[in-house]
């Protein structure tokens, strides 16, 4: 069957990529997983893997071209596949948001909401329908947004909920005394306004902390666990970073500490760092961190360790090169699936993004 | 993100520090806006509406009209500084500076240094700056080189809104006095601000935009020209970094210093007339410390060295513009030695 690549839209504010270049030439045929293309925003670079088995029919998008979400870039499909059909099928290809009525609808269904739970205005996106939901918990210092590779891929087969937690992004930023049952008592109540009472669990690092206290506290209610270099499995954290991040407020801090995040730095760009930086130059932001900071890793030492397994179904998912919190903690639980991967730091849900989407996937359909 | 205009979003700045810190008061002719007018108090919220709605919300003790004496507001500021409050002081127009400059240089600036580090002036005097309105020599100045050429004083000089909003935020809540300058053509100018309040350090230079060819530092308006002129020159290949420094005093120099580094070729545009100007110090301190890295001489594209004039037609050949930046740009990318 003739498929179009489109352009993807990865996270809140990308309007338009460009793509960089095609690592597949015209005519050429990929496997599943195969990298296709790379592409830049004005945040991120990233490639776009494929989806199946095929052949790039044609190239309608060349290297270095601009183009808004949602527009042709190639065509793929069976080897043989005429010239004629694929002509016809770039002549019929439809953008999916050409008109303004059109883009604003789209981007209507993508834009986070805001929800009062507990006194305290909380910040969330909701993507996808049916199935079990997904709730997807974010590391320190980060917020929903990291999840733009990881949404989307998911919630083509459920509905799936990232929530920015207290003192991050979008919500409020009272932490309370910021400590892991502070925070899941904050997930938990967020859960029950939304009415979700069965729910896959993906956390990052500290989300991935609140994750494992979740799943104890409510077993009833979580179905799986898919933590991504998670906190609370061990004594050792960076506490540089910890401290460089809670403390950076100029660019050239901030950069050098969110490099650390990653096994390649060319994935921290300037608007990266300038996003950073706009979000903790917000009153009220450097003290919710500081409170965060000081109950999980005072000391540069994780506060918080669980030793025994959770009583769901639970995979790791580590990077080899995570500079943030050591690889080997994943393996400190026993009874559980762990996946090293190679090539990445601690953001593996983005460095190896079409990996880790796979592996959560499968996990979630059990 | 909601997007505000520079009006709004100073506007905002003034109203959430004023709630936050009963020490904040505004000062300045007309500020409360409309008195002794049909409209009454607070009709037009100063010349530019920055003010509007204060006189309501805090009061006159808070937002205090005064005659038109520009050394009696800034030398009631000052002491009120040095004595617990944290005035916002309006010196309507910088070419007014001249009535009322001991005030500044003399007093606010030097109260820290003479009192032995024991006296703090947490003074804000924010003022307008720039040509472009047929305003005449008198009203159009580009000042703020004066400013910053005095130790003691901290100088912003704001080019979009976001930047706006924390930098005056950080202004008022700052120990030192800051003069904050408003381009007057700049008012309506919007981009994403949120709607909490946020500082933004001083001494910490915006890269506006990343390239590898050819460096421009650019203040205020001047920043927008530089935009444009780079998106011409991107079409003719030549790929321009951006630099807005956002304040003057202090000044973000290894910033500057790391990106003419990478490119070798360096443009200033500054509004301000040619001699002893921003273009002309920053020049100096790429020459000084980065001499060898430079494959061209440093060009600056500056008003010329007069008066600003009235006449429309002249005044527009008399501000730099995205032809006369890119037109130097091409200058140092095709010199050779």
């Amino acid at each position: 069957m003739t498929r179009a690549i489109t352009m993807p839209k990865w996270g809140l504010t990308m309007t338009e990529g460009k793509v960089v270049r095609w690592s597949v030439p015209p005519g050429g045929s990929f496997s599943a997983g195969d990298e296709l293309l790379e592409i830049e925003t004005s945040k991120i670079t990233n490639v776009v893997e494929a989806e199946g088995d095929g052949t790039l029919l044609r190239v309608v998008a060349p290297e270095g071209a601009t183009l808004p979400i949602g527009a042709l870039l190639a065509v793929t499909g069976p080897a043989g596949t005429s010239d004629a059909e694929v002509d016809a099928y770039v002549a019929g290809f439809e953008v999916v948001a050409p008109v303004e009525g059109a883009e604003d609808a789209a981007d209507e269904a993508v834009a986070p909401r805001e929800i009062e739970v507990a006194g305290q205005r909380l910040r969330y996106l909701d993507m996808g329908s049916g199935g079990v939901p997904a709730l997807l918990l974010h590391g320190f210092g980060a917020d929903l947004n990291g999840w733009m590779f990881t949404q989307p891929a998911l919630a083509e087969d459920r509905r799936v909920v990232a929530l920015d937690l207290p003192g991050h992004g979008g919500s409020g930023r009272d932490v309370g005394v910021g400590d892991v049952g502070a925070l899941v008592g904050v997930v938990e109540a967020f859960l029950g306004a939304l009415g979700i009472d069965a729910v896959h669990v993906v956390g990052h690092s500290m989300g991935g902390g609140i994750g494992l206290a979740l799943a104890k506290r409510r077993p009833d209610m979580v179905r799986s666990l898919s933590l991504i270099a998670p906190a609370g499995l061990g004594p050792e954290v960076n506490g540089a970073f910890i401290e460089g991040f809670v403390k950076a407020g100029r660019r050239r801090d901030a950069e050098a500490v969110l490099r650390l995040l990653v096994h390649d730095a060319a994935l921290i760009s300037r608007a990266m760092v300038e996003d950073v930086l706009r979000f903790k130059r917000l009153d009220g932001v450097s003290a919710a961190l500081e409170a965060i900071a000081g109950a999980w890793f005072g000391g540069g030492r994780q506060q918080w360790i669980v030793t025994d397994s959770p009583g769901v179904p639970t995979q790791v998912i580590w990077g080899r090169e995570d500079q943030i919190i050591p690889v080997a903690q994943a393996v400190s639980l026993t009874g559980v699936a762990v996946h090293v991967l190679e090539g990445a730091g601690h953001l593996p849900h983005m460095e190896k993004a079409h990996e880790v989407n796979r592996l959560i996937g499968r996990w979630m359909n059990g | 993100m909601p997007e505000k205009t520079i009006r709004q979003a100073l506007h905002e700045a003034l109203v959430q520090e004023m709630h936050r810190d009963p020490r904040v008061v505004v000062i300045g002719e007309d500020v409360s806006g409309g008195a002794g007018t049909e409209g009454g108090r607070d009709a037009a919220g100063g010349v530019m509406g920055i003010t509007k709605g204060l006189i309501k919300e805090f009061g006159e003790r808070r937002v205090i009209d005064t005659p038109i004496t520009e050394s009696a507001i800034m030398g009631a500021a000052a002491g009120a500084a040095v004595t617990g409050l944290r005035p916002v002081a309006e010196l309507m127009f910088s070419d007014f500076m001249g009535v009322c400059f001991d005030q500044i240089f003399n007093k606010a600036a030097k109260f820290r240094y003479m009192f032995g580090g024991k006296a703090r002036t947490p003074l804000v005097i924010r003022t307008m700056v720039g040509a472009g309105r047929s305003a005449a020599a008198q009203h159009s100045q580009s000042l703020y080189h004066l400013f910053t050429a005095i130790p003691g004083l901290k100088v912003v000089v704001p080019s979009i809104a976001y930047d706006a909003k924390g930098l005056l935020i950080q202004a008022i809540r700052d120990d030192d006095p800051v003069v904050f300058c408003e381009h007057k053509l700049m008012y309506d100018l919007k981009a994403d601000v949120p709607d909490e309040a946020y500082t933004i350090p001083f001494g910490e230079a915006a890269i506006v935009r990343d390239g590898g060819d050819v460096t421009i530092v650019a203040l205020a308006r001047m920043v927008h020209y530089a935009a444009q002129a780079a998106e011409t020159l991107a079409a003719e290949g030549i790929d321009c970094e951006i630099i807005d420094p956002r304040t003057t005093s202090p000044l973000d120099e290894d910033t500057i210093l790391e990106s003419v580094a990478r490119t070798g070729r360096l443009v200033v545009v500054d509004e301000a007339t040619p001699r002893c100007n921003m273009a002309t110090d920053i020049a100096a301190l790429v020459a000084d410390r980065a001499f060898r890295a430079l494959k061209a001489p440093v060009r600056r594209v500056t008003a010329p060295h007069t008066p600003v004039p009235f006449a429309p037609s002249l005044e527009r050949l008399y501000i730099p513009d995205p032809e006369r930046i890119a037109a130097a740009v091409r200058s140092v990318w095709s010199y050779s030695a």
